[in-house]
């Protein structure tokens, strides 16, 4: 009896010792590096209160990098989930050689985000890029990318979604397999062609997998290092941090001003902007999704 | 999953243990931009039963940098050697605990004496080999002279540059003959060539900052933006994409060149012919730059990087560093080796290089202070020329705002 009531929680333990150990740990270890003074080199200093998160408040670059984050996450999140969606409603349809249609969709995912980030540095070079030399082409004026705050975020987005619309496709494609055939039947003998079935049908019915989709780019977006940091040789986000996001405004403060008090006080600032952002759209998510499944109660029973 | 962890775990591990499989010591030293390591360590190799070297080449100096603290703040991770660059040098002084005491009765007197001076801490050790200085020149592009109808011949050349204002005032006449060539390959680079020639610039003796008072300091700011309005620079940001991409495409004229950017054009160049170097420097003689290798104590093998380390920085070893990416010795001994001062650079129009390199050591008039702040300086001020450039702010807003990033560094 006892057996049965412990050995589940036996199965499941690992994963929460484990997360302990490289979760909960870190997250305590930073919380209590961002009370003290703490130098990267020479370590602990005296114990200095919330002395941490008001300088970090009242830096200019702490919001100038919480402006860029919210910029390239909104650029990136949002189109590479709709996108995501589009490309896996068409993937579950019946495509001739649909395994390397779905496999082919995965390959940016594959590839290194310093790679990534070295081809895309080289094609949205200000003067002798690829993408300038399109632009110039169609007639219009060459945009610099490296310089000019909207354009160097609509670069670092493309690259973000280059490598993750495709990874997030195959995970709204498995839910949407789930989906009872039968139920498109039905749909389509009412008269409902594929578009209305796919906003209709497939979205409400995959609901809890596109808010996961979701929860997990927003956590993503706003942790986005690789791409911006690789976009500019000096590592601060171009000449007037106009791409600094808030991971490399936190490099910066550990790194190179080597200030781990600092580091760690933006450490558990941008924790808590995460939980807000992933409350707020689950909550909107969620709410989005209870007006349509209310609406199509008929169709879903 | 544990099990995954702990065979992951290993694997890096072995990776780290500083010894291959067939167990011979294993050492990897890592260096920045062109050492001209590469052929050096094969020969190594081939003398060496028991040791495999490894070369891990960073792209720039900042880059390694990074690395470098990165990994000294964790404890470990670091290379067998690490080379250090004399923009960061008095940083990590403060840090000679770090790093193995590398005092050797074999190599005194190898080095120029404040070379030695800079690497040697009040108790006496000393923690880091010198490789090489960066004595400049002016590298330009002749064929691009030629087509402004200007002389091209380096003696003659060497003659228009005795100031900055000669070479910048060169560069106005340059850019209204050829308008879609710059003068100079980017802002920074200048303003460093000139910052390197004010003896304190951001720093005073006592390492107290002053970059903010310091006249000197604004008199370069000052003229270096303004040569950007009159299209001197390229407004590119040494070291970016764009800037390796104009090598290829006749992007500007000239450059200011220490011993080590010769194989940094040539490899960026690659293909182009044109290139020369002129034995002049505006305003004298001045230094940019050069390294040191230092084997942190957290290695395994301190002993053998060592001895490596010794090797490297060895007075022969050197001048062929030198013949092979432009590195101008640091020692003393090799200063009159006929093997350094009779060498030439095929890419450079066969120019004399070891001979003009050893006269812009000479016309060094001292060596700038460079204390713990820096290259953290240096960075600001970079970055406020670079928005001056791409017209993110005008020059008084860049400075005011330098201001502030100076206050902010502390």
């Amino acid at each position: 009896m006892l057996d049965v009531k412990l050995t589940p929680y036996v199965f499941v333990s690992p994963f929460f010792l484990l997360f302990l150990v490289v979760g909960m740990f870190p997250l305590g270890y930073t919380a209590w590096v961002s009370v003290h003074d703490w130098g990267l080199l020479s370590g602990q200093g005296a114990f200095s209160g919330l002395d941490n998160y008001r300088r970090v408040l009242e830096d200019r670059y702490f919001w100038n990098a919480l402006r860029n984050t919210i910029s390239i996450f909104v650029l990136s999140s949002v189109p590479q989930v709709l996108i995501a969606l589009a490309l896996a409603g068409l993937l579950d349809t019946q495509l001739r050689a649909r395994t390397l249609w779905r496999m082919s969709v995965l390959l940016p995912f594959v590839v290194a985000p310093a790679a990534v980030a070295l081809i895309f540095g080289n094609v949205f070079g200000d003067r002798y890029g690829l993408a300038n030399e399109l632009v110039q082409w169609i007639g219009l004026d060459p945009i610099r990318w490296h310089v000019d705050t909207l354009a160097s975020h609509v670069a670092i987005a493309s690259m973000v979604n280059w490598r993750w619309t495709g990874y997030n496709a195959l995970i709204l494609l498995a839910a949407m397999q789930a989906v009872p055939r039968d139920v498109y039947e039905s749909a389509a003998l009412d008269g409902a062609g594929r578009v209305r079935q796919f906003v209709s049908i497939t979205v409400p019915m995959i609901r809890p997998t596109v808010i996961f989709v979701i929860i997990t780019s927003t956590i993503g977006g706003l942790q986005i290092f690789a791409e911006p940091r690789l976009f500019d040789t000096q590592g601060l986000g171009g000449a007037d941090r106009q791409y600094q996001t808030l991971t490399m405004y936190l490099w910066e403060l550990g790194w190179r001003v080597r200030d781990l008090g600092m580091a760690s006080a933006v450490a558990w600032l941008l924790f808590l902007i995460i939980i807000v952002f992933a409350l707020l759209n689950l909550l909107l998510s969620r709410r989005a999704g209870a007006m349509k499944g209310h609406a199509k109660k008929g169709v879903r029973r | 999953m544990a099990l995954t962890l702990a065979a992951t775990a290993a694997a890096c591990g072995s990776d780290d243990e500083g010894t291959t499989a067939d167990g011979k010591v294993k050492l990897t030293v890592a260096t920045f931009n062109e050492f001209g390591y590469e052929e050096l360590i094969e020969e190594y190799n081939a003398m060496q039963d028991d040791v495999v070297v490894e070369q891990k080449k960073a792209g720039t100096a900042n880059e390694h940098q990074d690395n470098l603290y990165t990994k000294l703040a964790a404890g470990s991770g670091l290379s067998d050697i690490e080379a250090i660059e004399v923009d960061w040098w008095s940083a990590l002084m403060e840090q000679s605990d770090a790093f193995a005491d590398l005092s050797d009765p074999e190599v005194e007197g190898r080095w120029l004496d404040w070379k030695t001076e800079a690497a040697t801490t009040p108790d006496g050790a000393l923690i880091g080999y010198g490789t090489d200085i960066g004595p400049e020149g002016i590298c330009y592009r002749a064929d691009l002279f030629e087509k402004a109808g200007m002389p091209t011949d380096r003696e003659k050349v060497a003659e228009m540059f005795g100031t900055w204002d000669d070479y910048f005032e060169a560069g106005r006449q340059f850019v209204k003959k050829v308008p879609d060539t710059a003068w100079y390959d980017s802002s920074g680079g200048t303003a460093q060539a000139m910052i390197n020639q004010v003896e304190y610039s951001f720093e005073d003796e006592d390492n107290t900052v002053i970059a903010a008072e310091n006249p000197e300091v604004k008199e370069v700011f000052d003229t270096i933006t303004a040569n950007a309005a009159d299209g001197l620079s390229t407004g590119l940001t040494q070291w970016s994409e764009d800037w390796t991409a104009s090598f290829q495409d006749n992007g500007f004229a000239t450059m200011a060149c220490p011993g080590w950017m010769l194989g940094v054009i040539e490899g960026n160049a690659d293909g182009v012919e044109g290139w020369d170097i002129a034995n002049v420097f505006p305003g004298g003689g001045g230094n940019w730059g050069g390294s040191y290798l230092t084997v942190p104590a957290q290695g395994d093998n301190v002993e053998e990087a060592k001895e490596l380390a010794k090797w490297l920085t060895a007075p022969e070893q050197q001048i062929k560093a030198f013949e092979a990416k432009g590195t101008f010795p640091s020692q003393a001994e090799a200063l009159d080796d006929p093997a350094l001062t009779g060498s030439t650079n095929a890419f450079f129009n066969d120019a004399p290089t070891g001979e003009i390199l050893a006269d812009r050591a000479e016309a060094v008039p001292f060596i700038a202070h460079k204390g713990p702040k820096f290259a953290d300086i240096n960075t600001a001020f970079q970055q406020a020329i670079q928005r001056v450039d791409e017209g993110q702010e005008s020059a008084d807003e860049a400075w005011d705002s330098f201001l502030a990033d100076i206050e902010r560094l502390g």
